[in-house]
């Protein structure tokens, strides 16, 4: 009773917050709802008791990519007159689009109801208490779904060396000149 | 969910609480007392005996100033700036191991709030957030030289989080758990980790040095170029905040400087000792290596200038994070040469 | 050149060796020295407690003096205003009337005498200028104040008192002035 009560505030409070990001006019306060959601996302993966999920969705989202957001967003000019202004016809087209994007994705979900987890029923109450937890989650990673994190990784590192290509590069075009 | 473990747990929140604020109260006094000591000086000693009184009277100073909101600021976020940088200071507390448990009315208490399994994963989080309060003060300001403090502690902070990362895996491979008490209880007696990773340590110290703004590293609110960093449009009880916030950041990283590379609350000839009297003993051997962390970081401070920009940003990607990895690696391969792997 | 002192450091610029540049002997070597300095004997004086031994020229609070039978020594000559390079000085004079003889020495006097403690630069020229012997300095601490024109001395502060004489003797008597 008090897992649904709990759930469904941080539900409504999540809902809230997200669409804040989208509704504030200033871009500084849509990063910190933005952050905020984080943290309420963070909350339902607690009560899903995926402790190490949610720790590292406030450590990577939260504390690593939002600050850099913010570090950005400081160092731009946000005054109104600096603003670009958007033709009728763009924001018509942005309309539709997000419309459209929103339908699929109602029409996916509305067919994907999660299963009702039967065979965790079976299992005992320490076994479900540690589903979440960093060991299982390295045992799960480094079996099972050992192809997709090596792949993700192989990833990161073409996007590393890719960072680093561009900072060179526009290096030598400086000293060419 | 019995009443009990309710009021067990609030109470210890609220000392701890008190505790973190009293330390770090004191810690400006004492900082205070130990820069005058470095330059042959006395320090405060008008307020009460030896001065004792001052953080009264600067508390006092700091709640009677006017509270001023610059005209152009961004209100809200100028004001929970301070609030932010207060919270995340605090709430590290919650997952340390002041001692080992003690039994009190016939019940056995757990002197920490809660062990979180991924406790050192929980103190990533919170340093990683921690960065905000100075950001959203700096940026809401609506001043050039917060706004500088704003982006020095910003980049800082995210520069020196990868090396002090990368050094506390070495820990976490060695004791093959992310929980503090557990990390806590392998080092029983004078089985310190330290020992076995001085490297890891010294990459650990500069890093949090850096985390918590402390001097050499206190780039974001250095009065020489920025008069103030982002505080400078602070003022009244949010200035102290901010300024308060330092010092209860600096008390918690002694905490884990403690726990984590000296043992926490183990000493040597522990094992003489049980029940409470172990406890007593276990939290005073604990705070005895904060206090001594916060006197080294004092110690710094007051002997070191401050680095450069460019320096910081050499030292944080050029030196420590290659040195941390590297020990990372060379721990990782012989944990798994004990291991039999080879 | 040869160095007198024999402490002179030749400043070079050759790349640092390794143990160097890993920075943290330096370091721990300041630390050291910090470390030394904690057990030192503090310099600071308490100042309302202790009080620092004046030399016997220490020029502090002006005085402007009266002869043995309690009558004021200025003639409001204005010298002492012409010689005081900061300003501080301001008088204004007028006539001794009849009965007045006990009070003032000359037949002129200073009505109005303000010094500005906030201008002074306890320079002791006006003492120097002085044909009369009237005003001089003594070894006693200007105090601080709230409001600047508390600063503005007038006769009230600066004029001695009958009942509490200046002793003045200690400066004047170094043997570096002449006798008073």
């Amino acid at each position: 009773m008090t897992y649904e009560l709990i759930s469904y505030i941080l539900g409504g409070l999540t809902i809230g917050s997200a669409l804040m990001v989208i509704l504030s006019r200033h871009p500084i306060r849509s990063v910190m709802y933005l952050v905020i959601t984080f943290f309420f996302i963070s909350g339902h993966m607690v009560l899903m008791n995926a402790q190490f999920l949610a720790i590292v969705n406030v450590i990577v989202y939260a504390g690593a990519i939002m600050v850099l957001f913010l570090f950005v967003l400081m160092l731009l000019n946000l005054n109104k007159e600096s603003e670009p202004k958007m033709s009728i016809a763009s924001q018509v087209a942005a309309i539709i689009s997000g419309g459209i994007f929103l339908l699929v994705l109602l029409a996916a979900l509305s067919e994907s109801i999660l299963p009702p987890m039967p065979q965790q029923m079976s299992k005992s109450i320490a076994d479900i208490q540690n589903e979440g937890l960093v060991q299982n989650l390295g045992q799960l990673l480094f079996s099972k779904y050992i192809v997709p994190f090596e792949v993700s990784s192989i990833l990161f590192l073409a996007a590393m060396v890719g960072s680093v290509l561009l900072a060179k590069r526009e290096k030598q075009n400086t000293e060419e000149l | 969910m019995d009443t009990a473990l309710i009021i067990e747990k609030f109470v210890l929140v609220v000392i701890l609480f008190l505790i973190s604020l009293g330390i770090a109260a004191y810690s400006t006094y004492f900082e205070r007392k130990l820069a005058a000591w470095i330059q042959d000086r006395v320090g405060p000693d008008r307020a009460g005996p030896f001065g004792i009184l001052q953080p009264i009277a600067d508390g006092v100073k700091m709640f009677l100033k006017e509270d001023f909101t610059p005209q152009n600021s961004d209100k809200w976020l100028f004001i929970i700036g301070p609030g932010i940088a207060m919270f995340t200071a605090l709430i590290t507390s919650a997952i340390i191991p002041w001692g080992p448990d003690i039994t009190l009315f016939g019940r056995t208490m757990s002197l920490q709030v809660t062990d979180f399994n991924v406790g050192v994963l929980y103190i990533f989080g919170v340093v990683s957030i921690g960065v905000y309060g100075i950001m959203i003060g700096g940026w809401a300001s609506n001043n050039k030289y917060s706004l500088f403090g704003a982006i020095r502690a910003s980049s800082q902070m995210i520069s020196y989080e990868l090396a002090m990362g990368i050094s506390l895996i070495t820990i976490v491979l060695m004791s093959g758990s992310l929980s503090l008490t557990d990390i806590v209880n392998k080092q029983h007696g004078m089985d310190w980790n330290i020992w076995y990773q001085p490297i890891s340590f010294l990459v650990f110290f500069i890093c949090s040095l850096a985390e918590t703004n402390r001097a050499p590293f206190d780039l974001p609110e250095c009065e020489s170029e920025l008069i103030g960093g982002y505080h400078t449009e602070y003022s009244s009880m949010k200035l102290g905040l901010f300024l308060f916030s330092e010092y209860v950041a600096m008390f918690v990283s002694s905490a884990l400087m403690a726990i984590l590379f000296f043992g926490g609350y183990n000493f040597p000839g522990m094992d003489a000792f049980s029940g409470n009297l172990l406890a007593l003993l276990c939290v005073v051997a604990f705070f005895a290596k904060i206090f001594f962390f916060i006197f080294v970081i004092m110690w710094i401070r007051w002997t070191i200038p401050r680095f450069r920009f460019d320096q910081l940003m050499h030292l944080g990607w050029k030196t420590l994070i290659p040195i941390a990895i590297i020990n990372m690696l060379i721990t990782g391969l012989v944990i798994a040469f004990n291991q039999g792997w080879f | 050149m040869e160095s007198l002192s024999n402490r002179k450091k030749v400043v070079s610029d050759k790349p640092m060796t390794f143990v160097e540049s890993l920075y943290l002997p330096a370091i721990f070597s300041g630390m050291m020295v910090t470390l030394k300095h904690m057990f030192k004997r503090r310099k600071t004086i308490k100042y309302p407690e202790e009080q620092r031994v004046f030399a016997p020229v220490y020029r502090g609070m002006h005085v402007l003096k009266r002869d043995e039978q309690g009558r004021e020594n200025c003639t409001a000559c204005g010298l002492c205003a012409v010689a005081c390079p900061a300003e501080a000085i301001t008088m204004v004079a007028a006539e001794r009337e009849k009965g007045e003889e006990n009070l003032y020495r000359e037949e002129k006097y200073a009505e109005i005498y303000e010094i500005n403690m906030l201008r002074c630069i306890f320079c002791g020229l006006c003492e120097e200028a002085c044909p009369k012997e009237a005003i001089f300095l003594t070894d006693r601490i200007v105090p601080t104040e709230y409001e600047r024109n508390e600063f503005i001395y007038g006769k009230d502060m600066l004029v001695e008192k009958l009942d509490k004489r200046i002793d003045i003797t200690k400066r004047q008597d170094t043997g570096k002035r002449g006798a008073v």
